[in-house]
């Protein structure tokens, strides 16, 4: 008996790590059916064999509406029912200050996080209107609470997240209709990997790394793990939350509940560095390389998305005045 | 498997809605719990029905000697300590500020959030020792808004939010977390407890405030303390691991946003509930409910003399309806 039985889910961002992780656990969990949904169609469909008979992967660009309309229509083909929407399809966005940020990689950012978000709600709702059931959860992130967790519509659109589940649960509640969001901290995914433009492959080698990476900048002293998103999306999704509606759950290991003072004592770098770039293909690290060069701006933006890993940062700033140091002598 | 296989919980108000749903689920996942409450016969009989993995004590949370007696107990009895669940609670004194009395408000200070803090300080050596341990604190939507308890509690309840973070990054480093919960209206005894009704009163109408509870909030039921003791497991169980410094509301979306009500049905599910009442009960939260009568009165010099007329009007038609049924 498992916690999802007979319920059919579509999930966004599907090819991701979290995507994938929630994408396994809900499999296991006894759902019914899975529309596993995304633009990275490689990862996407390899998975969705992997998981069964009873999954789907459908190609969807969430910032384009008809997209997002298939996606559900094709929930609804398969699987007769549409009870739990997790939109979590993301990407870091833009850097950078207010006033250097591309206006169309701002709307592009907004797209593709809060008015999917709002898309997939108002498509959904007919449906599970109609059936008297259903349940959203949206990825917000710690970005939407403080300045300096991720880039700027990135922020943005995190932020309306919150807003927008609180109104979704307070609109829908009545229909028996529940909306709630999470809100990681840093989970070792690709996303920071495709933050500093490494490929999907180099993104995900990254993602690994950090894994095994302690995280000394926050509470809980190890790296966030996809499967503790899964495991909290699990827990929305299921009957036990049946009275939670329009919260935000942070899964951030204790970030945003204050600093942890650093141990400035210096690890040893050198060696960190090399086992990061290390499982990288040339182009990657080339991209890893170019990145710590000292007239690299956008350095400076990413370094915010590295917050509870300060050893890695110690090891990028590391290397930055390596390099530095090599312009000098030459 | 339970989820909580060989772990020892001890939880606070053990006797109340929510500490014995809370305790009945956690020795369902396989924990074994330490129930410590004020309210002895309820404790009593519910340990004793839960069986030999349940064992309670009276235990009043604002004497830190009672505090430091439940925490022994329980490793004398069980060996280790994995969960606090420091529940207990009472909706202390109503009232403006300046009507609040001084030691009325020291109590509940004292029961809420001192008593949380002390759970704490004399759990923690014990925790760091086993290098595990997870704290989960009851808040409230009162922690949030004005307007969902009375002052002091709502103070307590707030502070137990900020006492969650800081013991959340002290204590992250150790291998211990530290979560709250804010429920929303859950039909349990502190509703009879605040009207001054006896303990089985207020148990009685927990089970009618399950009417009146439903229609405030997004989620159109009344809350249970099932609800929370969910809530409660997720927070003890590994699945949250990644999860501490948060208060995790279960509120029915109560926070989200207000639900316009009918004035004219909120009224039909009163006196719906009064009417299950014992007659002295029922003269309980009558005269309970004149004294508001009076302090609105009161309130009302604040406004202008023509809205005032209305409100007064209003009042007393609604008073008239309840005289009559």
């Amino acid at each position: 008996m498992g916690k999802l039985d007979g319920k059919a889910a579509l999930i966004t961002g599907a090819a991701g790590g979290i995507g994938r992780a929630t994408s396994r656990l809900f499999v296991e969990e006894g759902v019914k059916g899975l529309v596993m949904a995304d633009i990275w169609d490689e990862m996407g469909e390899k998975v969705a064999e992997e998981l069964g008979p009873n999954v789907i992967y459908i190609h969807t660009d969430v910032s384009q509406e008809s997209d997002i309309t298939n996606a559900i229509n094709l929930t609804i083909e398969k699987f007769s029912r549409l009870d739990i929407v997790f939109s979590n399809a993301g990407n870091p966005g833009p850097g950078g200050g207010i006033e250097n940020i591309p206006t169309d990689d701002f709307d592009h950012t907004i797209a593709i996080h809060l008015r999917a978000a709002f898309l997939f709600m108002k498509h959904s709702i007919p449906i599970m209107k109609k059936q008297g059931s259903g349940c959203f959860i949206t990825t917000s992130s710690v970005a939407a609470f403080q300045h300096g967790m991720g880039g700027l519509p990135y922020s943005l659109s995190k932020a309306a997240i919150i807003q927008l589940t609180r109104i979704a649960a307070v609109e829908l509640g009545v229909f028996g209709i529940r909306a709630n969001s999470i809100a990681p901290g840093f989970i070792a995914t690709g996303i920071f990997g495709t933050g500093f433009g490494l490929s999907r492959d180099g993104a995900e080698k990254l993602a690994k790394f950090m894994r095994n990476s302690p995280s000394n900048g926050q509470a809980i002293r190890r790296a966030g793990l996809p499967e503790d998103i899964a495991n909290t999306a699990l827990f929305l999704a299921s009957d036990s939350s049946s009275f939670i509606s329009g919260i935000t759950l942070k899964v951030d290991g204790g970030l945003l509940s204050g600093r942890i003072p650093q141990d400035p004592e210096e690890e040893n770098e050198e060696e960190i560095w090399i086992e990061m770039i290390k499982d990288l293909d040339l182009k990657d690290r080339r991209i890893m390389e170019n990145i710590v060069q000292e007239e690299n701006k956008k350095f400076i933006e990413l370094l915010d998305y590295f917050k509870p890993y300060s050893i890695l940062i110690s090891v990028l700033v590391k290397e930055m005045q390596k390099i530095a140091e090599q312009k000098k002598i030459t | 498997m339970g989820i909580l296989d060989n772990k020892v919980a001890i939880i606070t108000g053990a006797a109340g809605g929510i500490g014995r749903g809370t305790s009945k689920l956690f020795i369902d996942e396989g924990a074994k719990v330490v129930m410590a409450d004020i309210w002895d016969e309820m404790g009593e009989k519910t340990a004793q029905e839960l069986g030999q993995n349940a064992v309670y004590v009276h235990s009043d949370v604002s004497e830190e000697s009672d505090i430091k007696r439940m925490i022994n107990l329980a490793l004398e009895k069980f060996g280790r300590l994995d969960i606090v669940f420091s529940n207990a609670g009472n909706p202390g004194p109503g009232g403006a500020i300046e009507d609040v009395p001084t030691d009325e408000f020291d109590k509940t200070m004292a029961i809420h959030l001192r008593a949380a803090f002390l759970c704490m300080k004399h759990s923690i050596p014990i925790m760091k020792k086993q290098g595990s341990g997870c704290f989960i604190t009851t808040s409230s939507v009162a922690g949030f808004q004005h307007g969902f308890g009375t002052l002091p509690y709502s103070l307590s309840k707030a502070g137990i939010i900020h006492l969650t973070r800081i013991a959340a990054v002290e204590l992250g480093i150790f291998g211990i977390r530290a979560n709250a919960i804010a429920p929303g209206g859950i039909a349990t005894g502190i509703f009879g407890q605040a009207f001054g009704l006896s303990r089985n009163g207020a148990e009685k109408v927990a089970g009618l405030m399950k009417g009146v509870l439903a229609e405030g909030q997004a989620i159109r039921r009344a809350g249970l303390p099932e609800d929370v003791a969910n809530a409660a497991l997720f927070l003890a169980s590994d699945s949250s691991s990644f999860i501490t410094g948060v208060t995790l509301k279960v509120d029915g979306g109560l926070l989200s946003g207000r639900i316009p009500q009918d004035p004219e049905e909120s009224q039909e599910r009163w006196l719906k509930l009064m009417k299950e009442l014992d007659p002295e009960d029922q003269k309980i939260i009558t005269e309970r409910g004149q004294e508001g009568f009076k302090k609105t009165m009161e309130d009302l010099k604040f406004l202008k003399p023509e809205i005032r007329e209305k409100i007064i009007k209003r009042m007393q038609k609604q008073a008239a309806r309840s005289k009559e049924t």
